[in-house]
């Protein structure tokens, strides 16, 4: 019986987790608590149980300094360090449509050829685990939650399974 | 064309025979043989099961309780019958304290509603326990919240054991009704109803038990057992989806309310009011899963052909197989009673450093299902202090050697994730 995970699955795995990600989620960028943060938002996973509490400050019209903290799978987790590094420095316009973007890849499987997303890039093979998609997504929509004025988000619709 | 059931006669317990029974478990997943561990969610059905329900619908499909015609009268008899085999499982002094349902959720609310809506009131007493699955949690809160009752949760050890000391200060002159699980599907800790029930019985409380775990996995005699409402599903025990069984004794099902009001569950209806029908069809309203009734009373006669006894002894040895085997892979960490005699054939356990979600991803490109996440039992993650585990839980088709596979996966994940 094969028993490398990288062999396994055609491959699969290895789209998933690629060490890029494997990267962020052992060592998170942005992971120290701001000291005034302009607004922040909670997003929550309840069926995973992934959480990630994420701090904006902003100078006008610029997210100047971002810093999140969370529990949760390496997807979850990675793809909010990635993209604390791409808003890092952007407006917030460029944010929102960064979030777009994201949520695009995640529909089409296909990358968005947008500048500064080199590593986030990395996350596409996430498309092909649909019941992955919103792991990858809670941190770009905790992202648009706090740019709404903050407050919690869920990525679920009050589904529970039943075991 | 006639379709023929295969024959059951797996004694003594032959496993080889029995995974011949499960055709799922030839499918390869990726380029590996499925391992399936996922049983306390829901089983796999048999051939048996497969072909009861499929002659039903080639052979005898009709609405029941209705019509003269032949195909309806063979479809009650069949519908009928099911429920006979059913009850006879767990020993039931009568076919008509099984009341079938849609799964363990719906009968456990079916006693709230019909049982705690109309005999409870304000400052009343309902006992819990803090291992339970949300389903024996939530319809408790929402009739505290519409009643007023008090609940109050027996607590759970570390070990994941319930503190008896505790539940005996907990249990008390109002205290109206113990409902508590037989077996934690979380952590598979077996709860000794021997000890509990009785403190329930002092204070002259009745109790209800969830047997969704322990009913497929271990014999169960209601009339030992002197509890007064068991819920369970077929789903879990061989059987369909959407099916599940309440038993209770006789007067008190006669005493209660009805759930859902309909078709098949009155004697008479007059535009100013209706009567109710009889036990069990009192709690039946509308057309049945006929169906899948019959796949219920074919998976009851196949566990029953095996012998519970020597289903119970199966579980226990993969499991005390799979506490030893891994317990020694580095980073694990498995959560429940240390033996295995003292749980149920459930593993839940979490790997250092690794999300359960990233464990159970990993170790489906190895063929092997687990579940991942909080298994509808919050309450027993809080008090692990971790968000999610994974767990395998087994059943009469798992063997030794696919615990082999899944230790030997999980030396995989340990690695892919471990290197920094």
């Amino acid at each position: 019986m094969a028993s490398d995970p990288l062999k396994t699955g055609g491959g699969l795995l290895d789209d998933l987790y690629r060490e890029i990600i494997l990267d962020h989620y052992r060592r998170p960028r942005n992971h120290d608590p701001l000291n005034t943060p302009t607004c922040s938002a909670d997003g929550a996973n309840p069926l995973c149980g992934d959480t990630v509490h994420l701090e904006v400050g902003l100078d006008g019209d610029t997210i100047d300094e971002i810093a999140f903290a969370g529990m949760g799978c390496s997807i979850s987790q990675a793809s909010t360090s990635m993209m604390t590094e791409y808003v890092k420095g952007r407006t917030v316009e460029e944010a929102r449509k960064g979030a777009q973007a994201f949520q695009q890849m995640m529909t089409s499987g296909e990358t968005q050829s947008i500048e500064g997303f080199d590593d986030i890039d990395a996350l596409q093979g996430v498309a092909k685990f649909p019941a992955r998609v919103k792991c990858a997504s809670l941190g770009w929509k905790t992202l648009e939650q706090a740019l709404e004025g903050g407050g919690v988000i869920t990525t679920e619709e009050g589904h529970e399974s039943n075991d | 064309m006639t379709l023929t059931t295969p024959e059951i006669a797996h004694q003594p317990f032959d496993i080889e025979r029995i995974r011949r029974d499960f055709p799922i478990l030839k499918r390869e997943i990726g380029d590996s043989q499925l391992v399936y561990l996922d049983n306390a969610a829901t089983s796999q059905r048999p051939v048996q099961v497969l072909a009861e329900m499929t002659r039903f619908y080639r052979d005898h499909n009709a609405n029941i309780h209705r019509g003269v015609h032949t195909l309806s009268v063979e479809a009650t008899d069949l519908y009928e019958e099911a429920r006979g085999k059913v009850a006879r499982f767990i020993n039931a002094p009568r076919p008509e304290e099984l009341v079938f349902t849609r799964n363990t959720t719906e009968s456990i609310n079916l006693v709230a509603h019909g049982w705690g809506r109309k005999f409870l009131q304000a400052g009343d007493e309902v006992v819990i326990s803090e291992i339970e699955h949300h389903s024996n949690i939530v319809p408790w809160q929402m009739l505290r919240d519409e009643r007023g009752i008090v609940l109050k949760y027996i607590p759970m050890l570390p070990d994941g054991t319930l503190d008896l000391e505790a539940a005996r200060q907990i249990i008390g002159p109002k205290t109206r009704l113990l409902a508590i699980t037989a077996m934690s599907n979380a952590l598979g800790t077996i709860v000794p109803l021997d000890v509990l029930i009785p403190m329930a019985r002092e204070h002259g409380a009745k109790v209800l038990i969830d047997g969704a775990q322990s009913v497929p996995h271990m014999p169960v005699d209601v009339q030992t057992l002197d509890a007064d409402f068991l819920a369970f599903s077929a789903h879990k025990m061989l059987g369909p989806t959407g099916m599940g069984a309440l038993w209770a004794r006789y007067e008190l099902l006669d005493s209660m309310n009805p759930f859902m009001g309909g078709g098949d569950m009155i004697l008479t209806v007059t535009m100013e009011r209706s009567t109710w029908a009889d036990v069990p069809a009192k709690f039946e309203a509308g057309t049945p899963n006929v169906g899948g009734a019959v796949g219920f009373g074919a998976a009851a006669d196949y566990l029953s052909a095996l012998g519970m006894d020597a289903v119970r002894a199966h579980e226990v040895e993969v499991t005390d197989y799979a506490l030893r085997r891994l317990g020694d892979v580095p980073g694990v960490t498995i959560f429940g009673p240390p033996n295995a005699e003292d749980r149920g054939g459930v593993v839940s356990f979490e790997l250092e450093g690794v999300h359960p979600h990233d464990v159970g991803q990993v170790l489906d490109t190895h063929g092997v299902a687990v579940r991942t996440g909080h298994h509808c039992a919050q309450p027993v993650m809080a008090a692990l202090t971790v968000p999610a585990t994974a767990r395998a839980s087994f059943y009469i088709y798992n063997t030794t050697e696919e615990v082999d596979r899944l230790a030997v996966a999980l030396e995989e994940v340990a690695r892919f994730f471990g290197g920094a």
